[in-house]
């Protein structure tokens, strides 16, 4: 589970997911922002929520062929992080997505390629955050 | 309807994005976050890849008048900073270094059937509607500020 550097399979795998992002655009004129998407899903009913639907549906269907094909793609089954640690995550990550108006797809794709200054702000921030929140856990000898 | 087959067609593939850059490991993510130890580079390639290709196309398709399946584009307007906006993106940042999970990485993994993937997205679930609650308490926009900043 040694993170290895990789450009290449890190480079494709970035095209794919510029040209979905504009597939989106051109098909239905929305921004591929995951915790948007996925969110308004949560909020009181939108007459939008049929490609909401489908895209993630898109989303998952990947998530479950790739793990037949590919499941050394992912972190082996054993490898589990503490429950009471992933709960605490998913809660800042889904109430910070959502008080920010986007996240790493929102803002730090869509939003820089428009060159929005509030998608250029709120991508340093995470990453900064993200970063420092590494450094800690790192220094305290805990995950990671 | 075509409309959805497209939608699904640009999640799958924004899913088989995911996998294949390594994204969906949590390990490679908090590597890269990871700027004064062992840094793993690769999330930047995987941003600086899609940036690059949606800034071209994108310029490409708002040339047109409307996308195919709506009357118009539905791009933000906004151009303002303010503390929400900040505020929201070092909250998920934290929980992003936390888990090595961001909302898209973290839905693909529902594939998977795994335990964390599972937690996750249910609490990030959590996370969205308390976040949606907090907001409505307050009539005022930007009214649910104080309350965030105590939270968080």
């Amino acid at each position: 589970m040694t993170p290895e550097f990789t450009p290449v399979s890190s480079l494709v795998g970035g095209l794919l997911i510029g040209l979905s992002a504009s597939l989106l655009l051109f098909s239905h004129g929305k921004v591929s922002g995951i915790s948007g998407i996925y969110g308004g899903l949560l909020t009181p009913p939108t007459p939008d929520r049929s490609y909401r639907v489908s895209f993630l549906g898109g989303l998952v269907s990947a998530g479950i062929v790739l793990y037949l094909l590919r499941p050394d793609l992912f972190p082996a089954a054993d490898v589990t992080a503490p429950a009471g640690l992933t709960a605490l995550a998913g809660i800042l990550v889904g109430y910070g997505t959502r008080l920010g108006n986007g996240c790493t797809s929102g803002h730090g794709v869509c939003g820089l390629a428009r060159f929005s200054r509030r998608s250029l702000v709120a991508t340093v921030s995470f990453i900064a955050a993200g970063a420092a929140t590494v450094l800690i856990v790192r220094t305290l000898g805990g995950v990671g | 309807m075509k409309g959805n087959v497209l939608a699904w067609l640009a999640g799958a593939l924004f899913g088989v994005g995911l996998v294949v850059s390594g994204m969906t490991d949590p390990a490679k993510v908090q590597g890269f976050l990871d700027f004064f130890g062992a840094w793993d580079p690769s999330l930047a390639f995987v941003m600086g890849g899609a940036v690059t290709l949606h800034l071209v196309l994108l310029r490409l398709v708002t040339r047109r008048a409307a996308p195919l399946f709506d009357t118009r584009f539905h791009l933000p307007t906004r151009t303002d900073v303010n503390q929400k906006l900040v505020v929201g993106a070092v909250v998920f940042g934290v929980g992003w270094g936390l888990a090595g999970y961001c909302p898209g990485p973290g839905l693909v993994s529902l594939g998977t059937g795994g335990a964390t993937a599972m937690i996750f997205v249910g609490a990030m679930t959590i996370g969205m509607v308390l976040q949606h609650q907090v907001a409505h308490m307050h009539t005022e926009p930007g009214g649910g500020l104080t309350t965030v900043v105590g939270k968080s």
